[in-house]
């Protein structure tokens, strides 16, 4: 094994394709007039997203003489925002986030995002302009079809504002998921996830680029949360070939609400044994400082090249998969 | 106990699932961008045969089964079990027809087998891949009779039926592969 795991993974013309895909993302900005940034991979903070669990590494050296974490960033999501509050107007970034724990088809700890926020956007109207941007990059016209998360829901017969874990669990266990019985789930939304991923993300873009959004205000994450009845996070992802591409919000720019939902997810963090890293305190002041009203996406730009070549595995596309790094 | 958790799930770990001891063929690791992550596993239930798909919390762990393939040798069948022997041990062990099967029909003691043992009990037994076996009964193969496709049944000692060519006779030795069912040569005297 050794001796052969010198070689990419990925074959030269998967490299040439990745090559001339980010050419056309930057190309795509300088067209549009957003900005291209560069922020920092490794922070003194992190998200505190209940379901991500951040690589850590270590300074030591002039200003911290016995040494202090760092984290490597899950997503360049606080640092972009910091710069839109500061002024910079509309900004990309194309860069690494690492996630420890996964691991698979679709995933490696280490991957490439292209993030960008455009302050004056709805999540709608970034929603076209993801569409856009994929569209050029696919260099193909698929049709768009957006659907909210209640809709994608609808053909299991399930309303996801509304289910119980226990409907969920009940629902799980009729559509002939044996395991049902036996899950620990402790709420809802776990329970969607599991049905979104064994029975409905497969068959969103099929032959359209898919887009669902209006999220059940649980899981807003870094979205700002519409009132009615029922509220919903506006929130979206982009599907195609039912492969989960792209995350979007129309960003929550509350400093209170944003502190409250750090302390609800390190309480979650705290249940589930997962560890507790330090809130972001230039964040809440950047938003206590005033984040414009906006929007901001973030794209798997190695899924992204999955799709546009029709490879079903992620290291058919790195150079360097984990097992090889 | 020992036990596997979901990062450690690999083919051909065997893991017990509702009590059954089964033999992971896939892992698959499943996660949204924002939400719970997932193993989705094919399994093969190692005392029926079948193949199921089961999905686990990652993070969940399973309790190992205790699981072994070791090679024993055939001794006889007392009507309703089969008995086996470790040659290095010594020790003794009998097998139901669920842990024989279709394996019931090559043995012939003596024969060196691949017993599956979950907790010191026989789970599976696959006979040799290839056997010698006399045939007890087959038709004198007449020159020129075409109407079997080229060969006739033969059943062995054994209670097995094989298909053999025509020129093959009752009270010869045969090889067979009992993984496909089908006559191989005669076998060398020796």
């Amino acid at each position: 094994m050794g001796h052969t795991t010198w070689r990419p993974s990925a074959a030269p013309p998967v490299l040439r394709a990745r090559a001339k895909m980010l050419a056309e993302i930057r190309a795509y900005f300088a067209r549009a007039g957003v900005m291209e940034v560069e922020t920092p991979l490794c922070s003194r903070a992190s998200g505190t997203d209940p379901a991500l669990e951040p690589l850590r590494t270590r300074y030591t050296g002039p200003g911290a003489p016995t040494g202090e974490v760092l984290y490597l960033q899950t997503s360049p999501e606080f640092s972009m925002k910091r710069l839109i509050a500061a002024g910079s107007g509309p900004i990309y970034q194309i860069c690494k986030a690492f996630r420890d724990g996964e691991r698979g088809a679709l995933h490696n700890p280490e991957f490439s995002l292209l993030e960008w926020y455009r302050p004056g956007f709805d999540h709608h109207r970034l929603m076209d302009e993801v569409a856009d941007l994929v569209r050029v990059v696919m260099g193909r016209r698929l049709p768009l079809r957006k659907l909210t998360y209640a809709e994608a829901f609808s053909p299991l017969g399930i309303d996801p504002h509304t289910a119980t874990a226990a409907d969920l669990k009940e629902r799980a266990r009729v559509l002939g998921m044996a395991e049902a019985e036996h899950l620990e789930l402790d709420a809802a939304d776990p329970w969607l996830d599991l049905l979104f991923t064994g029975y409905i993300e497969c068959a969103l873009g099929r032959g359209d680029l898919c887009l669902v959004y209006d999220y059940p205000a649980s899981k807003a994450s870094l979205a700002r949360v519409r009132s009615g009845v029922p509220a919903v996070a506006e929130r979206f992802e982009l599907y195609i070939d039912g492969v989960e591409l792209a995350n979007g919000f129309h960003e929550l720019a509350d400093a209170g609400e944003q502190q409250e939902r750090f302390r609800r997810e390190l309480a979650q963090r705290a249940l589930n044994g997962r560890s507790l890293p330090a809130i972001d305190q230039n964040l809440l002041a950047a938003l206590e400082a005033g984040l414009p009203d906006c929007s901001g996406v973030a794209i798997g730009l190695d899924r992204l090249l999955m799709v546009l070549l029709g490879k079903p595995r992620i290291d058919q596309v790195l150079a360097f998969p984990l097992e090889r790094a | 106990m020992a036990s596997y958790s979901t990062n450690e799930f690999k083919g051909g770990l065997k893991v017990l699932v509702d009590g059954d001891p089964c033999s992971i063929i896939e892992n698959e690791f499943v996660k949204p961008g924002k939400g719970q992550a997932f193993n989705r596993v094919k399994l093969r239930n190692l005392k029926t045969g079948r193949v199921v798909e089961r999905t686990f919390k990652s993070g969940e762990s399973l309790e190992a089964a205790d699981v072994v393939e070791t090679e024993l040798q055939y001794l006889y069948n007392d009507g309703s079990h089969w008995h086996f022997m470790d040659q290095k041990t010594f020790e003794q062990y009998s097998a139901d027809e669920n842990a024989l099967g279709e394996s019931a029909k090559w043995l012939k003691d003596q024969d060196l087998c691949t017993v599956t043992l979950w907790n010191g009990t026989p789970l599976l037994v696959d006979p040799p891949n290839f056997v010698v076996l006399t045939i007890s009964e087959t038709d004198p193969g007449v020159k020129g009779d075409t109407s079997g496709g080229g060969g006739k049944p033969a059943t062995l000692e054994t209670g097995a039926v094989v298909r053999v060519p025509l020129f093959v006779q009752e009270g010869e030795a045969i090889k067979v592969d009992t993984r496909t069912g089908a006559y191989v040569s005669r076998a060398k005297e020796d």
